[in-house]
Protein backbone atom coordinates (compact mmCIF):
# COMPACT_ATOMS: atom_id res chain seq x y z
CA UNK A 1 0.00 0.00 0.00
CA UNK A 2 2.88 2.32 -0.81
CA UNK A 3 1.73 5.87 -1.25
CA UNK A 4 3.42 8.95 -2.59
CA UNK A 5 4.79 11.25 0.09
CA UNK A 6 7.10 14.24 0.28
CA UNK A 7 10.84 13.49 0.08
CA UNK A 8 11.30 14.75 3.64
CA UNK A 9 8.84 12.25 5.04
CA UNK A 10 10.38 9.54 2.93
CA UNK A 11 13.78 10.38 4.36
CA UNK A 12 12.38 10.26 7.87
CA UNK A 13 10.79 6.84 7.28
CA UNK A 14 13.96 5.57 5.63
CA UNK A 15 16.15 6.56 8.57
CA UNK A 16 13.69 5.08 11.09
CA UNK A 17 13.25 1.81 9.20
CA UNK A 18 16.99 1.35 8.64
CA UNK A 19 17.74 2.03 12.30
CA UNK A 20 15.29 -0.66 13.41
CA UNK A 21 16.57 -3.11 10.79
CA UNK A 22 20.19 -2.56 11.77
CA UNK A 23 19.30 -3.01 15.44
CA UNK A 24 17.71 -6.39 14.64
CA UNK A 25 20.64 -7.39 12.46
CA UNK A 26 23.29 -6.08 14.86
CA UNK A 27 23.99 -9.32 16.80
CA UNK A 28 24.73 -11.12 13.53
CA UNK A 29 26.90 -8.25 12.30
CA UNK A 30 28.76 -8.06 15.61
CA UNK A 31 29.46 -11.79 15.52
CA UNK A 32 30.91 -11.50 12.03
CA UNK A 33 33.06 -8.52 13.05
CA UNK A 34 34.27 -10.25 16.23
CA UNK A 35 35.31 -13.28 14.20
CA UNK A 36 37.95 -11.13 12.50
CA UNK A 37 39.44 -9.75 15.73
CA UNK A 38 42.24 -11.04 17.93
CA UNK A 39 41.06 -12.62 21.20
CA UNK A 40 42.28 -9.63 23.20
CA UNK A 41 40.48 -7.23 20.92
CA UNK A 42 37.31 -9.30 21.05
CA UNK A 43 36.83 -8.96 24.81
CA UNK A 44 38.16 -5.40 25.12
CA UNK A 45 36.03 -2.98 27.11
CA UNK A 46 34.71 -0.65 25.78
CA UNK A 47 33.96 -2.73 22.66
CA UNK A 48 36.42 -1.98 19.87
CA UNK A 49 35.41 -1.31 16.32
CA UNK A 50 37.83 1.10 14.68
CA UNK A 51 40.73 0.38 17.02
CA UNK A 52 40.50 -3.40 16.85
CA UNK A 53 43.31 -5.69 15.68
CA UNK A 54 41.97 -7.48 12.63
CA UNK A 55 43.07 -10.98 11.76
CA UNK A 56 42.09 -14.07 9.80
CA UNK A 57 43.73 -16.45 12.26
CA UNK A 58 40.46 -17.48 13.92
CA UNK A 59 39.15 -19.00 10.74
CA UNK A 60 42.39 -20.83 10.06
CA UNK A 61 42.46 -22.13 13.60
CA UNK A 62 38.81 -23.21 13.77
CA UNK A 63 39.05 -24.88 10.38
CA UNK A 64 42.36 -26.47 11.30
CA UNK A 65 40.95 -28.16 14.39
CA UNK A 66 40.51 -31.62 13.00
CA UNK A 67 36.90 -31.88 14.10
CA UNK A 68 35.34 -28.75 12.67
CA UNK A 69 35.25 -29.82 9.00
CA UNK A 70 33.63 -33.07 10.07
CA UNK A 71 30.80 -31.28 11.89
CA UNK A 72 30.38 -29.06 8.86
CA UNK A 73 30.27 -32.01 6.48
CA UNK A 74 27.78 -33.82 8.73
CA UNK A 75 25.51 -30.76 8.56
CA UNK A 76 25.69 -30.72 4.77
CA UNK A 77 25.01 -34.44 4.37
CA UNK A 78 22.18 -34.52 6.91
CA UNK A 79 20.30 -31.42 5.76
CA UNK A 80 20.63 -32.09 2.04
CA UNK A 81 20.03 -35.84 2.46
CA UNK A 82 16.91 -35.37 4.59
CA UNK A 83 15.52 -32.84 2.14
CA UNK A 84 16.15 -34.90 -0.99
CA UNK A 85 14.70 -38.05 0.57
CA UNK A 86 11.70 -36.03 1.73
CA UNK A 87 11.18 -34.65 -1.78
CA UNK A 88 11.27 -38.14 -3.32
CA UNK A 89 8.49 -39.30 -1.00
CA UNK A 90 6.53 -36.04 -1.03
CA UNK A 91 6.49 -35.11 -4.74
CA UNK A 92 4.20 -37.99 -5.84
CA UNK A 93 1.94 -37.40 -2.85
CA UNK A 94 1.62 -33.64 -3.35
CA UNK A 95 1.25 -34.21 -7.07
CA UNK A 96 -1.70 -36.55 -6.82
CA UNK A 97 -3.35 -34.48 -4.09
CA UNK A 98 -3.14 -31.38 -6.27
CA UNK A 99 -4.25 -32.94 -9.55
CA UNK A 100 -6.49 -35.82 -8.48
CA UNK A 101 -7.99 -34.49 -5.25
CA UNK A 102 -10.34 -36.86 -3.45
CA UNK A 103 -12.96 -35.78 -0.98
CA UNK A 104 -10.61 -36.53 1.89
CA UNK A 105 -7.54 -34.71 0.57
CA UNK A 106 -8.01 -31.68 2.85
CA UNK A 107 -8.40 -33.90 5.92
CA UNK A 108 -5.30 -35.82 4.96
CA UNK A 109 -3.30 -32.60 4.66
CA UNK A 110 -4.52 -31.37 8.03
CA UNK A 111 -3.66 -34.72 9.62
CA UNK A 112 -0.14 -34.52 8.21
CA UNK A 113 0.29 -31.07 9.70
CA UNK A 114 -1.05 -32.28 13.03
CA UNK A 115 1.83 -34.77 13.32
CA UNK A 116 4.06 -31.72 13.71
CA UNK A 117 2.05 -30.70 16.76
CA UNK A 118 3.51 -33.61 18.71
CA UNK A 119 6.33 -32.19 20.85
CA UNK A 120 9.66 -33.81 19.98
CA UNK A 121 10.60 -34.15 23.64
CA UNK A 122 7.52 -36.31 24.21
CA UNK A 123 8.78 -39.04 21.93
CA UNK A 124 12.46 -38.63 22.80
CA UNK A 125 12.66 -41.88 24.80
CA UNK A 126 11.33 -44.30 22.18
CA UNK A 127 13.31 -42.57 19.46
CA UNK A 128 16.45 -42.81 21.58
CA UNK A 129 15.88 -46.50 22.31
CA UNK A 130 14.88 -47.38 18.74
CA UNK A 131 17.98 -45.63 17.46
CA UNK A 132 20.17 -47.44 20.01
CA UNK A 133 18.73 -50.87 19.18
CA UNK A 134 18.84 -50.49 15.41
CA UNK A 135 22.33 -49.04 15.33
CA UNK A 136 21.06 -45.76 13.92
CA UNK A 137 22.22 -43.80 16.96
CA UNK A 138 24.96 -41.30 16.16
CA UNK A 139 24.84 -42.10 12.45
CA UNK A 140 24.14 -39.71 9.61
CA UNK A 141 21.62 -42.17 8.16
CA UNK A 142 19.66 -42.02 11.40
CA UNK A 143 19.53 -38.24 11.45
CA UNK A 144 18.62 -38.09 7.76
CA UNK A 145 15.63 -40.32 8.54
CA UNK A 146 14.59 -38.40 11.65
CA UNK A 147 14.81 -34.96 10.05
CA UNK A 148 13.15 -36.18 6.86
CA UNK A 149 10.16 -37.42 8.86
CA UNK A 150 10.08 -34.26 10.92
CA UNK A 151 9.91 -32.02 7.86
CA UNK A 152 7.83 -34.26 5.59
CA UNK A 153 4.51 -32.56 6.46
CA UNK A 154 6.02 -29.17 5.62
CA UNK A 155 7.44 -30.49 2.34
CA UNK A 156 4.12 -32.05 1.27
CA UNK A 157 2.19 -28.90 2.16
CA UNK A 158 4.59 -26.57 0.38
CA UNK A 159 4.65 -28.67 -2.78
CA UNK A 160 0.87 -29.02 -2.66
CA UNK A 161 0.34 -25.25 -2.58
CA UNK A 162 2.75 -24.80 -5.50
CA UNK A 163 1.36 -27.64 -7.61
CA UNK A 164 -2.18 -26.47 -7.02
CA UNK A 165 -1.42 -23.32 -8.96
CA UNK A 166 -0.46 -25.19 -12.11
CA UNK A 167 -3.61 -24.99 -14.25
CA UNK A 168 -5.06 -28.39 -15.15
CA UNK A 169 -6.30 -27.05 -18.52
CA UNK A 170 -2.76 -26.84 -19.78
CA UNK A 171 -2.53 -30.63 -19.53
CA UNK A 172 -5.73 -31.08 -21.49
CA UNK A 173 -4.43 -28.71 -24.14
CA UNK A 174 -1.20 -30.66 -24.41
CA UNK A 175 -3.15 -33.89 -24.69
CA UNK A 176 -5.34 -32.47 -27.45
CA UNK A 177 -2.22 -31.53 -29.33
CA UNK A 178 -1.22 -35.20 -29.20
CA UNK A 179 1.28 -35.17 -26.36
CA UNK A 180 1.95 -38.56 -24.80
CA UNK A 181 2.01 -38.99 -21.02
CA UNK A 182 5.79 -38.90 -21.14
CA UNK A 183 5.78 -35.64 -23.11
CA UNK A 184 3.22 -34.19 -20.75
CA UNK A 185 5.34 -34.84 -17.68
CA UNK A 186 8.67 -33.99 -19.29
CA UNK A 187 7.86 -30.88 -21.31
CA UNK A 188 4.73 -29.42 -19.73
CA UNK A 189 4.58 -30.23 -16.04
CA UNK A 190 8.23 -30.39 -15.04
CA UNK A 191 9.18 -26.89 -16.20
CA UNK A 192 6.19 -25.47 -14.34
CA UNK A 193 6.89 -27.43 -11.18
CA UNK A 194 10.64 -26.80 -10.92
CA UNK A 195 10.48 -23.36 -9.24
CA UNK A 196 8.14 -24.66 -6.54
CA UNK A 197 10.29 -27.72 -5.93
CA UNK A 198 13.42 -25.56 -5.78
CA UNK A 199 12.06 -23.20 -3.15
CA UNK A 200 10.67 -26.11 -1.14
CA UNK A 201 14.11 -27.66 -1.22
CA UNK A 202 15.87 -24.47 -0.19
CA UNK A 203 13.55 -23.81 2.73
CA UNK A 204 13.72 -27.36 4.02
CA UNK A 205 17.49 -27.48 3.85
CA UNK A 206 17.42 -24.38 6.06
CA UNK A 207 14.99 -25.99 8.51
CA UNK A 208 17.04 -29.20 8.66
CA UNK A 209 20.36 -27.35 9.01
CA UNK A 210 19.03 -25.34 11.96
CA UNK A 211 17.30 -28.23 13.73
CA UNK A 212 18.65 -28.55 17.25
CA UNK A 213 16.69 -31.15 19.19
CA UNK A 214 17.24 -34.46 17.42
CA UNK A 215 20.72 -33.45 16.36
CA UNK A 216 21.71 -32.89 20.00
CA UNK A 217 19.91 -35.87 21.53
CA UNK A 218 20.52 -38.53 18.87
CA UNK A 219 24.24 -37.99 18.36
CA UNK A 220 27.37 -37.99 20.45
CA UNK A 221 30.35 -37.24 18.22
CA UNK A 222 30.52 -39.26 15.02
CA UNK A 223 27.45 -37.88 13.27
CA UNK A 224 27.06 -34.65 15.22
CA UNK A 225 26.38 -31.66 12.95
CA UNK A 226 27.18 -28.00 13.59
CA UNK A 227 24.15 -27.38 15.80
CA UNK A 228 25.43 -29.94 18.30
CA UNK A 229 28.99 -28.64 17.96
CA UNK A 230 28.05 -25.02 18.70
CA UNK A 231 25.78 -26.05 21.56
CA UNK A 232 28.80 -27.63 23.26
CA UNK A 233 31.22 -24.86 22.29
CA UNK A 234 29.97 -22.29 24.77
CA UNK A 235 31.50 -24.12 27.72
CA UNK A 236 34.82 -22.20 27.94
CA UNK A 237 33.08 -18.90 28.56
CA UNK A 238 34.84 -15.70 27.71
CA UNK A 239 38.05 -17.37 26.66
CA UNK A 240 37.56 -17.91 22.97
CA UNK A 241 35.23 -15.16 21.83
CA UNK A 242 36.88 -14.58 18.48
CA UNK A 243 37.08 -18.29 17.72
CA UNK A 244 33.52 -18.84 18.90
CA UNK A 245 32.45 -16.04 16.56
CA UNK A 246 34.40 -17.51 13.66
CA UNK A 247 32.87 -20.94 14.26
CA UNK A 248 29.40 -19.37 14.52
CA UNK A 249 29.90 -17.35 11.35
CA UNK A 250 30.93 -20.46 9.46
CA UNK A 251 27.92 -22.32 10.85
CA UNK A 252 25.39 -19.70 9.78
CA UNK A 253 26.93 -18.16 6.64
CA UNK A 254 25.77 -20.76 4.07
CA UNK A 255 22.23 -20.75 5.44
CA UNK A 256 22.12 -16.96 5.75
CA UNK A 257 22.98 -16.62 2.08
CA UNK A 258 20.47 -19.29 1.05
CA UNK A 259 17.91 -17.62 3.26
CA UNK A 260 18.39 -14.27 1.59
CA UNK A 261 17.61 -15.86 -1.74
CA UNK A 262 14.55 -17.68 -0.50
CA UNK A 263 13.04 -15.03 1.80
CA UNK A 264 10.26 -14.23 -0.67
CA UNK A 265 9.18 -17.88 -0.78
CA UNK A 266 9.53 -18.25 2.97
CA UNK A 267 6.27 -16.50 3.76
CA UNK A 268 4.30 -18.56 1.29
CA UNK A 269 6.05 -21.77 2.19
CA UNK A 270 5.95 -21.64 5.95
CA UNK A 271 2.39 -20.36 6.08
CA UNK A 272 1.33 -23.20 3.80
CA UNK A 273 -0.02 -20.81 1.22
CA UNK A 274 -2.31 -19.07 3.72
CA UNK A 275 -0.49 -15.75 3.29
CA UNK A 276 0.77 -14.71 -0.10
CA UNK B 1 -10.15 -36.30 -15.87
CA UNK B 2 -10.21 -38.52 -12.81
CA UNK B 3 -10.89 -42.03 -13.99
CA UNK B 4 -10.99 -45.13 -11.83
CA UNK B 5 -7.41 -46.01 -12.67
CA UNK B 6 -6.05 -42.52 -12.12
CA UNK B 7 -7.70 -42.48 -8.67
CA UNK B 8 -5.99 -45.74 -7.92
CA UNK B 9 -2.66 -44.34 -9.07
CA UNK B 10 -3.23 -41.23 -6.97
CA UNK B 11 -3.75 -43.34 -3.84
CA UNK B 12 -0.57 -45.23 -4.55
CA UNK B 13 1.34 -41.98 -4.88
CA UNK B 14 0.05 -40.66 -1.55
CA UNK B 15 0.58 -43.94 0.26
CA UNK B 16 4.33 -43.70 1.05
CA UNK B 17 3.98 -40.30 2.74
CA UNK B 18 0.97 -41.41 4.75
CA UNK B 19 2.53 -44.70 5.80
CA UNK B 20 5.87 -43.28 6.97
CA UNK B 21 4.19 -40.39 8.79
CA UNK B 22 1.75 -42.77 10.44
CA UNK B 23 4.58 -45.00 11.65
CA UNK B 24 6.56 -41.94 12.78
CA UNK B 25 3.56 -40.82 14.80
CA UNK B 26 2.14 -44.04 16.18
CA UNK B 27 5.18 -46.16 17.07
CA UNK B 28 6.94 -43.66 19.35
CA UNK B 29 3.61 -42.62 20.86
CA UNK B 30 2.61 -46.21 21.62
CA UNK B 31 6.03 -46.94 23.13
CA UNK B 32 5.88 -43.75 25.20
CA UNK B 33 2.49 -44.77 26.60
CA UNK B 34 3.82 -48.25 27.38
CA UNK B 35 6.97 -46.98 29.12
CA UNK B 36 5.05 -44.37 31.09
CA UNK B 37 3.40 -47.18 33.09
CA UNK B 38 6.62 -49.15 33.60
CA UNK B 39 9.48 -48.98 36.08
CA UNK B 40 12.37 -48.51 33.71
CA UNK B 41 15.65 -47.04 34.92
CA UNK B 42 18.77 -47.38 32.86
CA UNK B 43 20.92 -47.09 35.99
CA UNK B 44 19.17 -49.93 37.81
CA UNK B 45 17.96 -52.30 35.12
CA UNK B 46 17.26 -55.14 37.58
CA UNK B 47 14.23 -53.28 38.92
CA UNK B 48 11.47 -53.46 36.39
CA UNK B 49 7.77 -54.13 36.24
CA UNK B 50 4.54 -52.21 36.23
CA UNK B 51 4.60 -48.85 37.89
CA UNK B 52 0.90 -48.11 37.76
CA UNK B 53 0.49 -44.37 37.73
CA UNK B 54 3.57 -43.75 39.91
CA UNK B 55 5.51 -42.06 37.11
CA UNK B 56 2.66 -39.64 36.60
CA UNK B 57 2.18 -38.93 40.28
CA UNK B 58 5.92 -38.27 40.57
CA UNK B 59 5.53 -35.57 37.94
CA UNK B 60 2.43 -34.04 39.47
CA UNK B 61 4.01 -33.99 42.93
CA UNK B 62 7.30 -32.55 41.78
CA UNK B 63 7.49 -28.82 42.49
CA UNK B 64 9.53 -28.50 39.29
CA UNK B 65 6.63 -29.77 37.23
CA UNK B 66 4.27 -26.86 37.81
CA UNK B 67 7.18 -24.49 37.36
CA UNK B 68 8.02 -26.21 34.07
CA UNK B 69 4.41 -25.98 32.87
CA UNK B 70 4.19 -22.31 33.74
CA UNK B 71 7.62 -21.64 32.19
CA UNK B 72 6.51 -23.38 28.98
CA UNK B 73 3.33 -21.32 28.77
CA UNK B 74 5.21 -18.17 29.74
CA UNK B 75 7.73 -18.78 26.98
CA UNK B 76 5.06 -19.38 24.33
CA UNK B 77 2.85 -16.51 25.49
CA UNK B 78 5.70 -14.08 26.02
CA UNK B 79 7.32 -14.69 22.66
CA UNK B 80 3.96 -14.53 20.86
CA UNK B 81 3.08 -11.21 22.52
CA UNK B 82 6.48 -9.64 21.82
CA UNK B 83 6.80 -10.85 18.23
CA UNK B 84 3.26 -9.85 17.24
CA UNK B 85 3.28 -6.39 18.83
CA UNK B 86 6.72 -5.49 17.53
CA UNK B 87 6.12 -7.39 14.29
CA UNK B 88 3.07 -5.22 13.54
CA UNK B 89 4.96 -2.02 14.39
CA UNK B 90 8.02 -2.90 12.32
CA UNK B 91 5.92 -4.14 9.40
CA UNK B 92 3.99 -0.85 9.42
CA UNK B 93 7.28 1.06 9.40
CA UNK B 94 8.90 -0.93 6.58
CA UNK B 95 5.70 -0.70 4.56
CA UNK B 96 6.03 3.09 4.43
CA UNK B 97 7.70 4.52 1.35
CA UNK B 98 11.40 4.02 2.14
CA UNK B 99 14.59 3.77 0.14
CA UNK B 100 16.09 0.29 -0.12
CA UNK B 101 13.17 -1.86 0.94
CA UNK B 102 14.81 -4.98 -0.52
CA UNK B 103 18.00 -4.77 1.56
CA UNK B 104 15.87 -3.80 4.56
CA UNK B 105 13.87 -7.02 4.31
CA UNK B 106 17.09 -9.01 4.08
CA UNK B 107 18.51 -7.41 7.24
CA UNK B 108 15.28 -7.92 9.18
CA UNK B 109 14.79 -11.58 8.17
CA UNK B 110 18.40 -12.58 8.98
CA UNK B 111 17.97 -13.70 12.62
CA UNK B 112 15.47 -16.31 11.47
CA UNK B 113 18.21 -18.15 9.61
CA UNK B 114 20.58 -18.29 12.57
CA UNK B 115 20.44 -21.76 14.11
CA UNK B 116 19.11 -21.76 17.71
CA UNK B 117 22.35 -22.86 19.43
CA UNK B 118 24.30 -20.14 17.61
CA UNK B 119 21.71 -17.49 18.41
CA UNK B 120 21.72 -18.52 22.05
CA UNK B 121 25.50 -18.66 22.21
CA UNK B 122 25.92 -15.22 20.60
CA UNK B 123 23.55 -13.62 23.09
CA UNK B 124 24.96 -15.52 26.03
CA UNK B 125 28.61 -14.77 25.35
CA UNK B 126 28.96 -11.64 23.25
CA UNK B 127 26.10 -9.69 24.81
CA UNK B 128 24.82 -11.00 28.15
CA UNK B 129 28.08 -12.24 29.63
CA UNK B 130 28.61 -10.47 32.99
CA UNK B 131 32.32 -9.76 32.42
CA UNK B 132 32.97 -9.61 28.71
CA UNK B 133 29.52 -9.05 27.22
CA UNK B 134 28.61 -5.84 25.46
CA UNK B 135 25.75 -5.11 27.87
CA UNK B 136 28.17 -5.36 30.79
CA UNK B 137 30.64 -2.91 29.28
CA UNK B 138 27.84 -0.49 28.44
CA UNK B 139 26.59 -0.72 32.03
CA UNK B 140 30.10 -0.23 33.44
CA UNK B 141 30.83 2.76 31.23
CA UNK B 142 27.69 4.42 32.54
CA UNK B 143 28.65 3.61 36.11
CA UNK B 144 26.21 0.75 36.76
CA UNK B 145 26.86 -2.77 37.95
CA UNK B 146 26.52 -5.32 35.11
CA UNK B 147 23.27 -7.28 35.25
CA UNK B 148 23.59 -11.07 35.57
CA UNK B 149 20.99 -11.71 32.87
CA UNK B 150 21.02 -15.49 32.71
CA UNK B 151 21.45 -15.94 36.48
CA UNK B 152 19.05 -13.30 37.80
CA UNK B 153 16.47 -13.24 35.01
CA UNK B 154 16.82 -16.60 33.24
CA UNK B 155 13.29 -16.88 31.84
CA UNK B 156 13.13 -13.27 30.65
CA UNK B 157 16.53 -13.70 28.98
CA UNK B 158 15.44 -16.88 27.20
CA UNK B 159 12.18 -15.22 26.11
CA UNK B 160 14.20 -12.28 24.82
CA UNK B 161 16.55 -14.50 22.79
CA UNK B 162 13.73 -16.58 21.33
CA UNK B 163 11.78 -13.42 20.48
CA UNK B 164 14.77 -12.11 18.57
CA UNK B 165 14.80 -15.33 16.54
CA UNK B 166 11.08 -15.27 15.75
CA UNK B 167 10.45 -11.54 15.33
CA UNK B 168 11.66 -11.66 11.69
CA UNK B 169 9.21 -14.41 10.82
CA UNK B 170 6.26 -12.51 12.29
CA UNK B 171 7.38 -9.25 10.70
CA UNK B 172 7.80 -10.75 7.25
CA UNK B 173 4.38 -12.42 7.26
CA UNK B 174 2.64 -9.32 8.57
CA UNK B 175 4.48 -7.19 6.02
CA UNK B 176 3.37 -9.48 3.20
CA UNK B 177 -0.22 -9.14 4.39
CA UNK B 178 0.10 -5.34 4.60
CA UNK B 179 1.43 -5.10 1.08
CA UNK B 180 -1.63 -6.83 -0.32
CA UNK B 181 -3.83 -4.08 1.07
CA UNK B 182 -5.41 -1.63 -1.34
CA UNK B 183 -4.20 1.91 -0.95
CA UNK B 184 -7.41 3.39 -2.38
CA UNK B 185 -9.36 2.30 0.66
CA UNK B 186 -6.87 3.95 2.99
CA UNK B 187 -6.73 7.12 0.97
CA UNK B 188 -10.51 7.32 0.90
CA UNK B 189 -10.59 6.95 4.68
CA UNK B 190 -7.91 9.61 5.02
CA UNK B 191 -9.88 12.04 2.85
CA UNK B 192 -12.98 11.38 4.92
CA UNK B 193 -10.97 12.56 7.90
CA UNK B 194 -10.25 9.25 9.64
CA UNK B 195 -7.30 9.60 12.00
CA UNK B 196 -4.21 7.41 11.72
CA UNK B 197 -5.27 5.49 14.81
CA UNK B 198 -8.76 4.76 13.56
CA UNK B 199 -7.44 3.86 10.09
CA UNK B 200 -5.20 1.32 11.80
CA UNK B 201 -7.95 0.06 14.11
CA UNK B 202 -10.73 -0.29 11.54
CA UNK B 203 -8.91 -0.95 8.26
CA UNK B 204 -5.37 -2.22 8.72
CA UNK B 205 -5.84 -4.47 11.74
CA UNK B 206 -8.88 -6.36 10.35
CA UNK B 207 -6.96 -6.89 7.12
CA UNK B 208 -4.08 -8.45 9.08
CA UNK B 209 -6.23 -10.76 11.22
CA UNK B 210 -5.62 -13.77 9.03
CA UNK B 211 -1.86 -13.20 8.95
CA UNK B 212 -1.76 -12.78 12.73
CA UNK B 213 -3.72 -16.03 13.10
CA UNK B 214 -1.18 -17.83 10.94
CA UNK B 215 1.73 -16.38 12.92
CA UNK B 216 0.18 -17.53 16.20
CA UNK B 217 -0.52 -21.05 14.91
CA UNK B 218 2.87 -21.69 13.37
CA UNK B 219 4.93 -20.09 16.11
CA UNK B 220 3.03 -22.02 18.77
CA UNK B 221 3.88 -25.31 17.07
CA UNK B 222 7.57 -24.43 17.13
CA UNK B 223 7.65 -22.63 20.49
CA UNK B 224 6.09 -25.48 22.48
CA UNK B 225 9.19 -27.53 21.67
CA UNK B 226 11.89 -24.91 22.31
CA UNK B 227 14.99 -26.75 23.47
CA UNK B 228 18.28 -25.66 21.88
CA UNK B 229 18.21 -22.15 23.35
CA UNK B 230 17.75 -23.40 26.91
CA UNK B 231 20.24 -26.23 26.45
CA UNK B 232 22.89 -23.77 25.27
CA UNK B 233 22.33 -20.94 27.75
CA UNK B 234 20.88 -21.78 31.15
CA UNK B 235 20.66 -25.61 31.09
CA UNK B 236 17.29 -25.09 32.75
CA UNK B 237 18.80 -23.25 35.71
CA UNK B 238 19.74 -21.67 37.95
CA UNK B 239 18.15 -24.52 39.92
CA UNK B 240 15.04 -25.16 37.87
CA UNK B 241 14.21 -21.52 37.24
CA UNK B 242 14.21 -21.80 33.45
CA UNK B 243 13.22 -25.46 33.05
CA UNK B 244 10.43 -25.95 30.54
CA UNK B 245 8.49 -29.17 30.02
CA UNK B 246 10.64 -30.36 27.06
CA UNK B 247 13.78 -29.63 29.06
CA UNK B 248 12.43 -31.40 32.15
CA UNK B 249 11.72 -34.51 30.05
CA UNK B 250 15.19 -34.30 28.57
CA UNK B 251 16.70 -34.12 32.07
CA UNK B 252 14.74 -37.17 33.23
CA UNK B 253 15.69 -39.18 30.16
CA UNK B 254 19.29 -38.24 29.50
CA UNK B 255 20.62 -37.11 32.87
CA UNK B 256 18.56 -39.07 35.43
CA UNK B 257 18.15 -41.93 32.93
CA UNK B 258 14.67 -42.69 34.24
CA UNK B 259 12.83 -43.80 31.13
CA UNK B 260 9.51 -44.43 32.87
CA UNK B 261 9.27 -40.96 34.33
CA UNK B 262 10.48 -39.26 31.18
CA UNK B 263 7.84 -41.15 29.20
CA UNK B 264 5.15 -40.01 31.64
CA UNK B 265 6.39 -36.46 31.09
CA UNK B 266 6.16 -37.04 27.34
CA UNK B 267 2.52 -38.10 27.61
CA UNK B 268 1.79 -34.99 29.67
CA UNK B 269 3.49 -32.89 26.99
CA UNK B 270 1.35 -34.49 24.28
CA UNK B 271 -1.80 -33.76 26.28
CA UNK B 272 -0.70 -30.16 26.88
CA UNK B 273 0.05 -29.68 23.19
CA UNK B 274 -3.37 -31.08 22.31
CA UNK B 275 -5.13 -28.77 24.75
CA UNK B 276 -3.29 -25.78 23.31
CA UNK B 277 -3.99 -26.95 19.75
CA UNK B 278 -7.67 -27.46 20.56
CA UNK B 279 -8.09 -23.93 21.87
CA UNK B 280 -6.08 -22.50 19.00
CA UNK B 281 -8.13 -24.30 16.37
CA UNK B 282 -11.39 -23.38 18.09
CA UNK B 283 -10.61 -19.71 18.48
CA UNK B 284 -8.81 -19.27 15.20
CA UNK B 285 -10.20 -21.93 12.90
CA UNK B 286 -12.86 -19.60 11.58
CA UNK B 287 -10.21 -17.11 10.49
CA UNK B 288 -8.33 -19.71 8.54
CA UNK B 289 -10.74 -21.31 6.11
CA UNK B 290 -11.69 -18.53 3.79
Amino acid sequence: MARTVTPRRKLFYTVAAWSVALLIFFPVLWTILTSFKTEASAVASPPQLFTADWTLDNYAEVWGRSDYPRFFWNSVVISVGATLLGLIIAIPAAWSMAFVPGHRTKDLLMWMLSTKMMPSAAVLIPMYLIFQRTGLFDTRTGLVLALMLMNLPVIVWMLYTYFKEIPGEILEAARMDGASLKDEILYVLTPMAVPGIASTMLLNIILAWNEAFWTITLTTTKAAPLSAFIASFSAPQGLFYAKLSAASTMAIAPILVMGWFSQKQLVRGLTFGAVK
Amino acid sequence: MATQSSRMAARLMVAPSVIVLFIWMIVPLALTIWFSFRVYRLLSPERNGWAGVQNFTWFFNSPDFWLAISNTLLLVGGVLAITIVFGVLIALLIDQPVWGQGPLRILVISPFFVMPPVAASIWENLFMHPQNGMFASIALSMGFQPILFLESYPMSSVIFIVSWEWLPFATLILLTALQSMSSEQLEAAEMDGASAVSRFRYLVLPHMTRAITVVVLIQTIFLLGIFGEIFTTTQGGPGSASTTLPYMIYKQAVIAKDIGRAAAGGIIAVILANIVAYFLMRSMGKNLDA
